[in-house]
C-alpha cells in the first residue's frame, strides 16, 4: 500500500557530516558498485564511453561555493541520495502501490515488478532522489542498501550501505535515528544536524551536519595574498639569494 | 519541468471531451439544447467519448510498462493518479447510458436524467482529480496552488463548449443561445488563469530564497561550481526543462489571446451582432483557435514549473 505507516519501529538512515565530506565521488561509485548488482540492478547506463554519457545512480555529489554573511567563502561538497524520508510523498503520490515505506525500518523501496514507470514519485521527491531506467521502464532508488544492512553472508562490520563503508574520510553515518541513544543520533545532536529543505515538510530521516564555524573569519575574508610569481625570487636571501644574482649577472 | 508531448495531448484531448461531457447533459436539462435531435446527440458525444478515449489511451504511452496500467487502479486511497484512473473507468457506464439514450431513443427523460447528472460528475469529477494530482506536488511550487484545480476545472468546459457552439451551429442552433454560458466560463477560466500567473514567480522566490539553507546553512549564499556529472541525467531532463522561461510573457500573452479573448470575441460578443449563416465562419474558426489555446497553454503550464530540485543544481 502507498498509505504511509503511521509510525515506524526503527528510522534507519544516514547521516551525513558537510564538515568532513571532500567531495572524492568515493560514495558515488561504490554505491554505483554494489547496487548494480544489488536489489534494484542493474543500475543501467546509456552510452556509457561515448557523448551525453547518462546512466542511473543513486547518489550525486555537488560542489558548491559557500559565502557567509561576512564575506568569508569556502567550499562545500554536498551528497544527495535518498533520505527516506517520513512523510514521503513519493509514496503516497505512487498510483500501484510499487513505492513502499516499510513499518518495521522506515526504508523506502520501489517494488520493480508493481512499477508501471509513470514517474510521478520523481516529480514528487524534492531531492531528485529517484531516477528513471529508460531500459527496464521502471523508477529506481537509493535501498539504504538493504541487500548489504542485514545480509547475514557479510560479517557483521560489513552490514552497512556501501557509501557509508567507503567513505575515506568518515562523513557519511549510518544508524537507528529513532533510538535517541543511538551513535547517529548523539552525533546529530551534538554538531546540530538539520532536515534538508524543511519547509517541503517531508521529514527527512537523513540527516545533515553543518559545516563548522571558521576559527579563524578575519584572515579568510577576500584577502588570502596572492602567491608570488614562481619566477619573483623577491625575499629570497642565503645560498637562494646568491644564486640568483649569480645567475643574473649571466647573460 | 518537461512537458511530454503525450501528456499535452492527454490534458488537451481529454479536457475537452470531459468538457463537452461536463456541460452537454447540463444544456439539454435547461432547454438550450434539445434532445429530439439525435444526430446532434451523437455530434457532441460520439466525439466526447472519442477525444476521452484516446486521451486514456495517449496517457499510457509514455509509460515504462503500459501493460501494468492496471495495476494504478488500486491505491486510490492515497494518490491522486489513481484517483484520476479510477474516476476515468466510472465516467463510462453513465456517459454510454446518456449517449445510448440521446442517440437511440431520441429523448433523456426519465431515469436518463440521472445518467446525465452522473455524467456531468464524472467528468468534473476527472477534471478535478487531474488538478490535484498536480496540485498536491510540493516541489513544484507553481503548481501547488488551488488556482491549478481551478483551471482544469474551467478549462475543459471552455475548450468543451467552444467545441459544443461550432458543433451546434452546424445543426442550425444560433450560438446566442449560449451566450450567457460563455461569458460564465470565458470569464471563470480568466480568472483562474490569470490567478494562477500572478502567484507563480512569487512562489518560486519564496522557495529560491532558501537555496542557501537548502545547502549549507541559513544565512549563507551557495554558488554551485561543480555539478555532479557532466551530461544532463534524468533528474535535469525530466525536472531541468527551461525553454519556454525565457519566452514566458510572450507565450502568456498567446495563450491569452487565443484562450481567452479570442472566445470572448466569438462566443460572447459576436452572437448578439450577426445572424447564423455569418457567424458559422465565426464559430468554428473561433473553436480552433480556443483548442490551439489549450494546447500552448498546456504546455506552458510544464515549461514554466520550475522543480525545487533544480536550486540544487544553481538554478535561481
Ligand atoms: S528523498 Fe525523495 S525519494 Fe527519498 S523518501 Fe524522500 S521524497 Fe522519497
Ligand atoms: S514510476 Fe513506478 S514507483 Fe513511481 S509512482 Fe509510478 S508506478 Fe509508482
Ligand atoms: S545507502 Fe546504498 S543505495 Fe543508498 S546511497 Fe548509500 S550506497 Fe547508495
Amino acid at each position: 500500500m502507498t498509505c504511509l505507516p503511521d509510525e515506524t519501529t526503527r528510522k534507519l538512515g544516514l547521516v551525513i557530516d558537510l564538515d568532513t565530506c571532500v567531495g572524492c565521488q568515493a560514495c558515488v561509485t561504490n554505491c554505483k558498485e554494489w547496487n548494480t548488482g544489488g536489489h534494484m540492478a542493474p543500475l543501467t547506463d546509456t552510452n556509457p564511453y561515448g557523448a551525453e554519457a547518462d546512466g542511473v545512480w543513486f547518489n550525486r555529489v555537488h560542489s558548491y561555493e559557500v559565502t557567509t554573511p561576512e564575506g568569508s567563502s569556502r567550499s562545500l561538497h554536498f551528497p544527495r541520495s535518498c533520505l527516506h524520508c517520513e512523510d514521503a510523498a513519493c509514496v503516497t503520490v505512487c498510483p500501484t502501490g510499487a513505492s513502499y515505506k516499510r513499518t518495521s525500518d522506515g526504508i523506502v523501496l520501489v517494488d520493480e515488478g508493481k512499477c508501471i514507470g509513470c514517474k510521478l514519485c520523481s516529480w514528487a521527491c524534492p531531492y531528485g532522489a529517484r531516477e528513471y531506467d529508460v531500459f527496464e521502464g521502471v523508477m529506481k532508488k537509493c535501498t539504504l542498501c538493504v541487500d548489504r544492512i542485514y545480509n547475514e553472508n557479510l560479517d557483521q562490520e560489513d552490514r552497512v550501505p556501501a557509501c557509508v563503508l567507503t567513505c575515506p574520510t568518515g562523513a557519511r553515518h549510518y544508524g537507528d535515528l529513532n533510538d535517541p541513544q543511538s551513535d547517529v543520533s548523539r552525533l546529530v545532536r551534538k554538531r546540530g544536524g538539520r532536515d534538508l529543505m524543511q519547509e517541503m515538510g517531508y521529514k527527512p530521516t537523513n540527516q545533515y551536519l553543518p559545516q563548522r564555524e571558521k576559527t579563524n573569519v578575519a584572515s579568510s575574508v577576500n584577502q588570502s595574498p596572492a602567491l608570488a610569481p614562481l619566477d619573483d625570487t623577491y625575499g629570497a636571501s642565503g645560498l637562494l639569494g646568491w644564486v640568483d644574482r649569480m645567475l643574473e649577472r649571466m647573460d | 519541468m518537461h512537458p511530454a508531448a503525450s501528456v499535452i495531448l492527454f490534458t488537451t484531448a481529454s479536457g475537452v471531451g470531459y468538457g463537452i461531457l461536463s456541460l452537454a447533459p447540463l444544456l439539454v436539462a435547461f432547454g438550450i439544447l434539445p434532445d429530439e435531435d439525435r444526430w446532434l446527440g451523437g455530434a457532441l458525444m460520439l466525439p466526447a467519448l472519442g477525444l476521452v478515449t484516446v486521451g486514456l489511451l495517449s496517457s499510457t504511452f509514455h509509460l515504462g510498462h503500459p501493460e501494468r496500467a492496471w495495476r494504478a487502479l488500486s491505491q486510490w486511497k492515497s494518490s491522486w493518479l489513481s484517483r484520476e484512473g479510477v474516476m476515468a473507468i466510472l465516467s463510462y457506464p453513465p456517459t454510454l447510458a446518456y449517449t445510448y439514450a440521446w442517440v437511440s431513443l431520441g429523448s433523456v427523460d426519465g431515469p436518463w436524467v440521472w445518467a446525465g447528472f452522473a455524467t456531468v460528475l464524472t467528468a468534473l469529477g476527472m477534471m478535478f482529480t487531474t488538478g490535484m494530482i498536480y496540485r498536491s506536488l510540493k516541489p513544484v511550487p507553481a503548481w501547488a496552488t488551488d488556482w491549478t484545480v481551478t483551471g482544469y476545472l474551467t478549462l475543459g468546459p471552455l475548450t468543451g463548449l467552444a467545441v459544443i457552439i461550432a458543433i451546434a451551429s452546424g445543426f442550425g442552433l444560433h450560438p446566442v443561445r449560449f451566450q450567457a454560458v460563455a461569458i460564465v466560463f470565458v470569464l471563470a477560466a480568466a480568472i483562474a488563469k490569470n490567478a494562477y500567473w500572478a502567484r507563480l514567480q512569487a512562489a518560486w522566490d519564496d522557495h529560491a530564497q532558501n537555496a542557501g539553507a537548502a545547502i549549507a546553512s541559513p544565512g549563507n549564499t551557495v554558488r554551485s561550481i561543480e555539478w555532479p556529472h557532466t551530461e544532463a541525467n534524468y533528474v535535469l531532463k525530466e525536472m531541468g526543462y527551461g525553454v519556454a522561461r525565457k519566452h514566458a510573457e510572450k507565450l502568456r500573452r498567446i495563450t491569452r489571446n487565443l484562450l481567452l479573448v479570442a472566445p470572448a470575441i466569438v462566443f460572447c460578443l459576436l452572437p448578439s451582432l450577426l445572424p447564423l449563416p455569418y457567424l458559422i465562419w465565426a464559430v468554428i474558426p473561433g473553436a480552433v483557435l480556443t483548442l490551439a489555446g489549450v494546447a500552448i497553454e498546456r504546455w506552458l503550464f510544464f515549461a514554466e514549473a520550475k522543480h525545487v530540485v533544480s536550486l540544487y543544481y544553481g538554478v535561481e
